[in-house]
Order: structure tokens, then sequence, then C-alpha cells
């Protein structure tokens, strides 16, 4: 494998855009991320595409019938919540494995207003419909129940979970492109109605419409376009192995700790060396157990991390500094690409008011249930 | 004469093909699993190969217990159209190494009415009726 470089990055600010349609939405992304490169569509040999609720509908095709057909190879990518990063690693691998100079990941969703996801199917007869009968699976009741393991372990607190929308809204103040850039506090957040308890509602991401984009090349041809490149140390698949409840009660923690040890060991680095992180807090509950599966703390030590704003920006491990899913917003297949855009930005100093200061390397992280976990590690060079 | 209509008989079918309904005096529905003959894994329902072993050599139909622990839960406030909240959405783990997922019935949904580990035990009740008329049998746990 050679090495690769981010030499673009773009993305619209999340939100509702219920007059436009999925191509024309990922399209600015697109042309937003070949300008940033100094590129056009006739220099990108491939595209992956990222989007869930189209997956039928040869979205990345559309796209480039809006920007530019160019006859390229087009890859259309569906892995639930993961399906933008997955999208951005098969750009990456695109190039990594020498097949391709020059590689486009788009990612793109339109939610508008759709509610909640998940659940199990009725089989056509809403009589044998288990949500709500046999437990849930919706995802605030899976994310909810996970939250509520780590507090049978570790005597987590529900206002320790609440700390993680506090911090992430307040991050999101500083972020143009996030779906809400408003401050929350700790007691609006404990008090707003329980979606599944403990999460309540500023503790659940919203749905929305968003798109990002990322061009990717090879390392040696990178500085032909950019001063700063950004290398793609190491970029992560997992599914999750046997473990004892996995399908009864989705384990989000083994593989993304399969993830991470892989992660690590690929990029030649430990979790100390990280300067910032975007994870997959889809619910303020998921925040807290990844900072254990990815390492940034100690077994049982992350109620302990949230209390001493040690993952706000200024601490010692900033974690979504974007405002998170929880407030930037999560348009499925859009998410993992834009967490690229956010660590790349911070790599190059062009975050904003909300820039780690001298950051050199970075973490995207997302978890798409089902499941599949997908880590990149970004690092200044 | 006319002869009277015949009342037609209604037949209980289980909400998931894992509970089974003996439809026998005395003999009280239950959770069927599979024990893999090799590793011993234990799943709910069936599997073609185990997951964890990867054996291909079969499994055992295991008759599961009635009665476990609460492993975790959560309050469900808000669901999807239809479904009537607020109810406790539970993980129990059966003492076959299995774990299901439940409603908690018979307790307040309230956290301070839960504890990890409490004991529970297996009802089954009809929760609906299907297109063709059969009633629709579900299981849930409560407070042993």
């Amino acid at each position: 494998m050679r090495d690769v470089a981010v030499i673009g990055v773009g993305m619209i600010k999340f939100g509702r855009y219920p007059e436009k349609t999925v191509p024309e939405l990922a399209g600015q992304a697109a042309l937003l991320a070949l300008k940033d490169a100094g590129v056009d569509m006739k220099d990108i040999e491939l595209m992956a595409s990222g989007n869930l609720y189209q997956s039928n509908a040869m979205v990345g095709q559309r796209i480039l019938q809006t920007i530019g057909q160019t006859g390229i190879p087009v890859i259309n990518v569906a892995n639930a919540c993961a399906t933008g990063s997955t999208a951005f690693r098969e750009a990456y691998y695109s190039v990594a494995s020498g097949a391709y100079d020059m590689t486009l990941a788009v990612g793109s969703e339109q939610m508008g207003k759709m509610g909640l996801l998940g659940g199990g199917g009725a089989g056509g007869d809403r009589a044998y419909s288990t949500e709500g009968v046999l437990g849930s699976g919706l995802m605030p009741a899976v994310f909810g129940m996970a939250g509520v393991e780590h507090m049978r372990k570790y005597g987590t607190t529900q206002e320790q979970f609440a700390k993680v929308s506090v911090k992430n809204h307040k991050h999101s103040m500083h972020n143009p492109y996030s779906q809400y850039q408003t401050e929350v506090g700790l007691e609006d957040v404990l008090n707003a109605r329980v979606v599944s308890w403990p999460n309540t509602l500023y503790m659940c991401c919203p749905t929305g419409d968003g798109a990002a984009a990322a061009v990717l090349c090879s390392m040696d041809k990178a500085r032909q376009y950019t001063t700063k490149p950004i290398r793609v140390a190491a970029s992560v698949l997992t599914s999750d192995p046997w473990t004892q409840r996995d399908l009864i009660m989705p384990d989000i923690n083994t593989l993304t700790r399969n993830a991470a040890k892989q992660a690590y060991e690929t990029a030649g680095i430990g979790p100390e060396d990280l300067d910032l992180i975007e994870l997959h807090d889809c619910f303020a509950t998921a925040e807290i157990l990844h900072y254990e599966n990815l390492g940034i703390c100690g077994e049982g030590e992350a109620g302990r991390m949230i209390d001493e704003g040690a993952t706000s920006v200024g601490g010692k491990i900033p974690v979504n500094a974007s405002g998170g899913l929880l407030s930037k917003g999560h348009p499925l297949g859009a998410t993992g690409v834009a967490n690229v855009c956010e660590v790349v930005w911070h790599l190059r100093g062009e975050a904003g008011n909300r820039q780690v200061e001298g950051a050199k390397v970075g973490m995207a992280h997302v978890i798409g249930l089902g499941s599949a976990c997908t880590l990149q590690v970004l690092e200044k060079v | 004469m006319a002869e009277a209509p015949a009342v037609e008989k209604k037949t209980q079918r289980p909400i998931v093909p894992f509970l089974k309904l003996p439809g026998v005096a005395g003999q009280k529905p239950y959770l069927m699993g599979s024990r893999c003959k090799q590793c011993g894994a234990t799943y709910l329902g069936t599997r073609m190969a185990c997951s964890r072993c990867f054996s291909t050599e079969g499994m055992d139909e295991v008759k599961l217990s009635d009665k476990g622990e609460l492993h975790v839960f959560s309050i469900v406030h808000q669901s999807a159209p239809g479904v009537p909240t607020p109810y406790v959405a539970a993980i129990v783990d059966l003492p076959e190494g299995v774990s299901v997922r439940c409603n908690i019935n018979g307790v307040g949904p309230d956290p301070k009415n839960l504890k990890f580990g409490m004991p529970v035990e297996m009802v089954t009740e009809t929760v609906s009726t299907d297109r063709e008329g059969n009633e629709v049998v579900a299981f849930s746990f409560r407070p042993a």
C-alpha cells in the first residue's frame, strides 16, 4: 500500500432542504471539495458515493450527471450510519492500492423529518410487529440500554451522559456547518422530555439533510495540488464478531475496540498521540462508551473524563469540536465524510473559532448499527 | 331448518418463531434455543452454523428457562406510531447463556422500580389478532 493524502474537502451546512434533490445537495459538496483541491471532474479517476435511503437509486451516477459525466467507475455504498465513511475507505483503498491516482468520496442523505430509526419489521402484518411488545429495536432504546450497561458496570450517572450534550452543543456554536448552533445548559438537557431513558431530547441526534465530499490523491502527487496534504494514516472497517449478547443486544463496543487496535497499529501511534477526535455521538450515552473503546481513558473512567472537561475544546483531548452528531446533525450517509472534513480543517489550522490549536493527528469514528465501525486516522505532514 | 353456522376455531400463533406454544393442557409456552454441538454456544432461535466456533456440525434444540435476571433496561417514552408509551424495554439473561429482548411488565415505567440482576419470569398473553383472525401471542417478563 502506498501513502494517500486528502487534498480537498467540502460540505454543506447540515439542515433541512426539502426543495433540493439528493444529487443537488451532494453535487454542491463535491464541487466545494474539487475547488478546495484545485482540480476538476476530469482529474477524478473513480468516485465512491455513500447514501443510505436511496441506495437502490444510483446516487453516485446521478451526482455526476449534475457535475460532470466523465465515464469513470462509480461505487454506490450503503453501510448504515457508516455509509459515508465506508465510501471514503473505498476511495482511499482505490488510491492506496496503486490502481488510481485521484478519487472522490461523497456522502449524502436527505432524511427530512423522518422520525425514529430502526425497529423490527412486521413481515407485512402489523399484528406481528415486535416493537414495543418484545422490547425495542429503535435506536433511542438501543443506545439507552448501552448507556445503562455502563451505569451498571461503573456507576455512571444520567447527569454525566447529559454533560456530553452540553459540551457538543457548546462546540457547535462555532461551527457554521452545524444544523443547530445553540447552547443548552445542563438543566435544559436533564429537564427536556425523555425519549428513551436515560437519553432526553437533547441527548439524541436530530434527523436532517446534508452532504460532504473529499478528494484523495497519492501522496507523491499531492504536493502538486496543495501545500497542506493530510495523510490518511489508517482507514479501518470492522463488523461485529460473536459476543455473548450480540444479536439480542447490539454490541457497539467490541467492534470499535477491534477497529481502534487495528487503527493504532497501522498508524503507528497510540491514543495519547491524538489531538482531536470526531466520534459517533448519535446519542449522548454513546460518546461516553467510546472514550473507553478508543482508549483515551481507562475502563470506567469516561464519566470522570466528561466531568473534568478533558474532552472539551481546550481540554486534554477535544472530542466532537464540530458539535458532533448531537448538534451538527446526522444525515446518515453524509456523516462519515463530514467527520473527515472536520478533522482535515483542524489539521490545516482552518477550523475558525473552534480550532484545536496545534492539531497534528486526528481521528474520525463512525458506527453503523448492524454493525459496521470505521476509523480514519488523519495526520498533518 | 337452517343449521347454526359452525364457529370457526381461532388458532393461536406466536409473535416470533422461537416462542413455542405447545397447545396441550399442562404444558406452558416456552422459548426455544439452539446449542452448538461443538462449543456449547447457545442461541435464541435457530442458526445455520455457530457464530462463535463456525461449526456446521449442527445444533441441539434447547428448551430455555422461563426465569432469568434483568441485565439492562431503558424506559421508552417516544416510539413508533401506535406503540403505547411509556414502557420498560429490557435485556434479560437466561441461565442457559442466552439473552432475550423483551418488555418488563408488572412494574411502573420508572428507573427506580428496576434493579440490575433482579429475578424475572416469563409470561405470555395475546397481544393482537392477525389478518386471518388468529390470536397473536407474545411473551414478556415480570418481577419473579
